[in-house]
């Protein structure tokens, strides 16, 4: 048996694959294996059904902010599509399901298979554009596929959108909080790994070329036009496949959800959550979803007190501003997010007493 | 054929509506490369200054326009003090998300002071003003905005062509580095470049106000139009915002009225995308993209 | 102190991205009304030098990390480009950075920015007098210029702020011979006649010489030799390594190992 290895002190790799390797001692692979154990044992025992709900959210919306993050960034595209993207993905699983009797897990896959390529459709002026042309780019493509969800009625059934027979896996209903949980997170795990792995492959490295400097990407001979697509791509796949997990969740789908807020709000989750960073993504989708919640609690609180009500109206419109104000303060006081604060902590504790 | 004209009437001035957006969206984007994408929001926020102004404080009408024009300069000013002078230096994708964040961030104060309600101007604009050409009549609020836009932009082209301010900024623009060291102080044109674009905007919020209604929604909306004409006209000269207004404001009009209204929101970005994927740099194709 | 003294540089050190030292404890002086030359083989630190008496270091992420620079009596080491432009020192930069969409004329008007608001007709009328050539072209866009005219324009924007000091930063980049000529008389001709004083950083070491009061050498960011120009250009060790025009040949092979000493003493 190999020794287990500690965390050294200093940087004393040799090869290329000690620099690799995502845990760099077996300490915190077990500390990883034992927080898994944790989350799929312990929360769905411990937790109410209204609080697996939350957390459900939240696995679904963490998948997307990773998806999201690859392209932002990791590849520095700025999308401004994804809250259609992840409405794509939702009515294709919806159609599939309904029309054509798409089995549950069938109908996730496909559904990100079919986003990818609506995403890269608008990622093709990626092209040649930068900066402000593919951000709009994107923009446009938020507001025309919003207008297909609700006048392409033979399809997405207009405004009344569409009924989802409750999802089953294998025989086994997923219809209550704690079996979806499962699902979520397995996903969710299994998502995040891909995206790990992906990013310490030759085509994660080539994303990360681009983002740093697109030009000299090229002339190292990186095909940025292919590397770009393959990032919306893959980001869209993620953005599709979250829908249709959501979509299967709530057994129903209408256009209303899929505005360019939600886009905003992804945006939101990858920026508080940190750039670049995949465990930032999953932060800052605990974040958000956790602050919306709070938000509409707060709202629900006003209403039931009667005197009140005039304010619960009022303070619907302070999610938007509060949402904003994040992203704001975080972009001028922590413009690595939640990630950075979590590293922070967590070598201070490491290092601790000597923390320097 | 009347309805043909009243189409096109209607196509231009909203096109010159448009133009006028856009040159304070240009303005920020040549001093400082900043995409706003708070630019709906700064619009909604003149209109909301005006209608404040006009209807709670009863103030005379061109005292309540004065004081709105002002008071969004000094906004404009303020917002770049606040939010974006600590980010000077910083990557450019954190400075975009910031408007992003800023668009969400007054579209929530917005609607948490005057809700989602739809407000109206008092009646103001003399009756006089409209112009009856054969047998189509062309109502005040578009001669409004013919007079207002047309004006603005004139009045933004002698600024930028003679004045010295109007100069140094398109300095900046064109080289940071040898204003800089020319003593032109560029963190003022970035201050004044925000300013204007907010007094612009507050000028285009007023007359879209005018014309359907002082929402947040549906003025703040009105701000991303800037894009499909940015795009079309290019980003080189007012002239080019011009001939992007019109042709988007054209391009709505005449969906709206010949083929569906729904699809009048969405038409600008359908040939939008189409004009980037064959055009990349616009259909004028003078926009240089900056080098690494 | 001597009171006819207008800059003192006194031991700066400037850090790159708070990593790389380029200038190692630089000292010089500039007198009124004197034209005053810093010279130098690439990579020597004169551009750093004027950038950080300019304060242009800071957007490129430089910072004076030691000494100070004293200019009429006041520290300018902390201050912006800004507040020291309109103290009236004015750098031209390298390599003529017009603003290439705006015309001729408006190039010129940017050049008062430091006293906006005041007149510059006289200002106008100064610059096309010494650089003629510019008149013809007043209303064509600087990016069609030719590059004569480009360092002519660069140069009357400069003028147009009515410099105390003027920093000239290679002015005869990329220039043909009988331009650089033209060039230096004008320069000679403004720091006489407008009493503006001058600080040349070049390449062409004999050009420079020839109009210099008294010059500086540089070496690997720290000055080599000071003297008064025309005995800098007797030196012999600047004749060989600057000028190249030492009265060597014939003795190749003895002095070229004695050329190399000396050489090394100088890096």
């Amino acid at each position: 048996m190999r020794k287990p290895k500690l965390h050294p002190c200093g940087n004393y790799n040799e090869k290329y694959e000690e620099e690799l390797t995502i845990f760099e001692t077996d300490f915190g692979r077990v500390w990883v294996l034992i927080g898994l154990l944790v989350l799929f044992v312990g929360i769905p025992l411990i937790s109410s059904n209204y609080a697996l709900y939350v957390i459900n959210h939240i696995g679904i919306f963490a998948i997307a902010a990773v998806g999201l993050n690859l392209l932002i960034g990791f590849t520095g595209q700025i999308s401004l599509g994804h809250g259609a993207f992840f409405g794509v993905g939702g009515y294709a699983a919806a159609i599939l399901t309904t029309r054509l009797g798409f089995p549950f897990y069938l109908s996730l896959l496909s559904a990100g298979v079919i986003t990818a390529m609506v995403g890269m459709i608008f990622g093709l002026p990626s092209a040649r554009l930068k900066h402000l042309y593919l951000t709009i780019a994107t923009l446009a493509g938020q507001f025309i596929l919003q207008f297909l969800f609700v006048n392409w009625e033979s399809l997405t059934g207009g405004s009344m959108g569409i009924i989802l027979p409750r999802a089953s896996l294998f025989g086994l209903s997923l219809k209550s909080d704690q079996a979806y949980f499962y699902v979520v997170f397995v996903c969710l795990v299994t998502m995040l790994w891909i995206a790990k792995n992906l990013l310490r492959t030759r085509y994660g490295r080539a994303f990360v070329a681009i983002r740093d400097n697109d030009r000299a990407a090229e002339g190292m001979g990186i095909p940025i036009f292919q590397y770009k697509l393959l990032a919306f791509a893959i980001s869209s796949f993620y953005a599709g496949f979250a829908g249709a997990l959501w979509t299967h969740y709530l057994a129903s789908i209408t256009p209303d959800p899929f505005t360019l807020f939600l886009s905003v709000e992804f945006i939101a989750m990858i920026i508080i959550g940190g750039l670049g960073s995949l465990t930032g993504s999953v932060f800052g989708a605990i974040f958000i979803t956790s602050l919306n919640e709070i938000l509409s609690h707060a709202s629900e609180f006003f209403i039931n007190l009667q005197a009140l009500a005039g304010i619960a109206l009022t303070i619907a419109p302070l999610r938007e501003f509060i949402f904003g104000l994040a992203i704001v303060l975080f972009i001028i006081f922590e413009p690595r997010g939640l990630a950075e604060v979590w590293r922070i902590v967590r070598s201070s504790f490491r290092l601790w007493p000597f923390s320097y | 054929m009347e309805f043909f004209f009243q189409l096109l009437i209607q196509g231009l001035s909203v096109g010159f509506l448009y133009a006028l957006a856009a040159l304070g969206f240009v303005m920020i984007f040549k001093s400082s490369s900043v995409l706003n994408f708070a630019h709906g929001d700064l619009l909604a926020m003149g209109a909301f200054f005006f209608l404040v102004f006009s209807l709670w404080w009863k103030l005379p009408i061109p005292i309540a326009f004065l004081m709105t024009l002002v008071g969004s300069f000094a906004m404009g000013f303020i917002i770049e003090r606040l939010f974006l002078r600590p980010l000077i230096g910083e990557s450019l994708i954190l400075v975009i998300m910031l408007t992003v964040g800023l668009a969400s961030m007054f579209k929530g104060l917005m609607l948490f002071i005057f809700g989602g309600n739809l407000f109206a101007y008092p009646e103001f604009l003399p009756q006089n003003l409209s112009i009856q050409l054969g047998n189509i009549l062309i109502p005040p609020v578009y001669m409004a905005t013919f007079i207002i836009s047309i004006l603005f932009l004139l009045l933004f082209g002698l600024f930028f062509k003679y004045s010295s301010q109007g100069i140094y900024m398109r300095s900046v623009a064109d080289n940071q580095s040898a204003a800089l060291s020319l003593g032109v102080h560029v963190r003022r044109v970035f201050a004044l470049s925000w300013a204007i674009a907010a007094l612009v905007c507050a000028m285009s919020g007023i007359i879209l106000g005018i014309i359907s209604g002082v929402n947040v929604h549906s003025i703040s909306i009105i701000g991303l139009k800037v894009f499909p004409v940015v795009i079309l006209g290019g980003l080189e000269s007012i002239g080019g915002a011009i001939i992007g207004g019109i042709i988007i404001g054209l391009l709505e009009t005449f969906t709206g009225g010949y083929i569906s209204t729904s699809l009048r929101e969405v038409v600008p970005y359908i040939v939008l995308v189409l004009i980037l994927l064959v055009k990349p740099y616009g259909l004028f194709g003078l926009v240089e993209i900056e080098r690494v | 102190m001597e009171d006819n003294i207008l800059l003192q540089l006194n031991n700066i050190s400037v850090i790159y991205s708070d990593v790389i030292q380029v200038l190692k404890g630089v000292s010089l002086v500039v007198r009124k009304k004197q034209i005053v030359s810093l010279l130098g083989s690439n990579g020597a630190g004169k551009t750093t030098t004027l950038k950080a008496i300019s304060g242009l270091l800071k957007p490129e992420n430089g910072k004076v990390t030691e000494g100070n620079i004293v200019y009429e009596g006041h520290g300018i080491h902390n201050s912006s480009p800004e507040q020291i432009t309109r103290l009236g020192i004015i750098q031209v930069m390298e390599g003529r950075q017009p603003f290439k969409l705006l015309t001729v004329e408006e190039n010129l008007r940017v050049g008062t920015a430091t006293r906006w608001g005041k007149p510059y007709k006289k200002d106008l009328e100064l610059v096309y007098h010494y650089f003629q050539p510019l008149v013809a072209r007043k209303h064509r866009l600087a990016g069609f210029c030719s590059g004569g005219e480009l360092q002519m324009l660069v140069m009357g924007r400069a003028l147009m702020a009515q410099p105390k000091l003027l920093l000239l930063d290679e002015p005869s980049l990329g220039l043909a011979p009988f331009l650089v000529r033209e060039i230096f008389e004008i320069v000679k001709r403004i720091n006489e006649e407008q009493a503006t004083t001058i600080m040349l950083v070049e390449q062409n070491a004999n050009m420079a010489l020839q109009i210099a009061h008294y010059g500086y050498v540089m070496e690997n960011g720290k000055i080599m030799m000071e003297d008064e120009a025309n005995r800098l250009r007797e030196n012999p060790d600047v004749k060989e390594f600057y000028l190249g025009t030492a009265s060597s040949g014939a003795l190749k092979s003895y002095k070229d190992v004695k050329a190399y000493k000396r050489r090394k003493r100088w890096l």
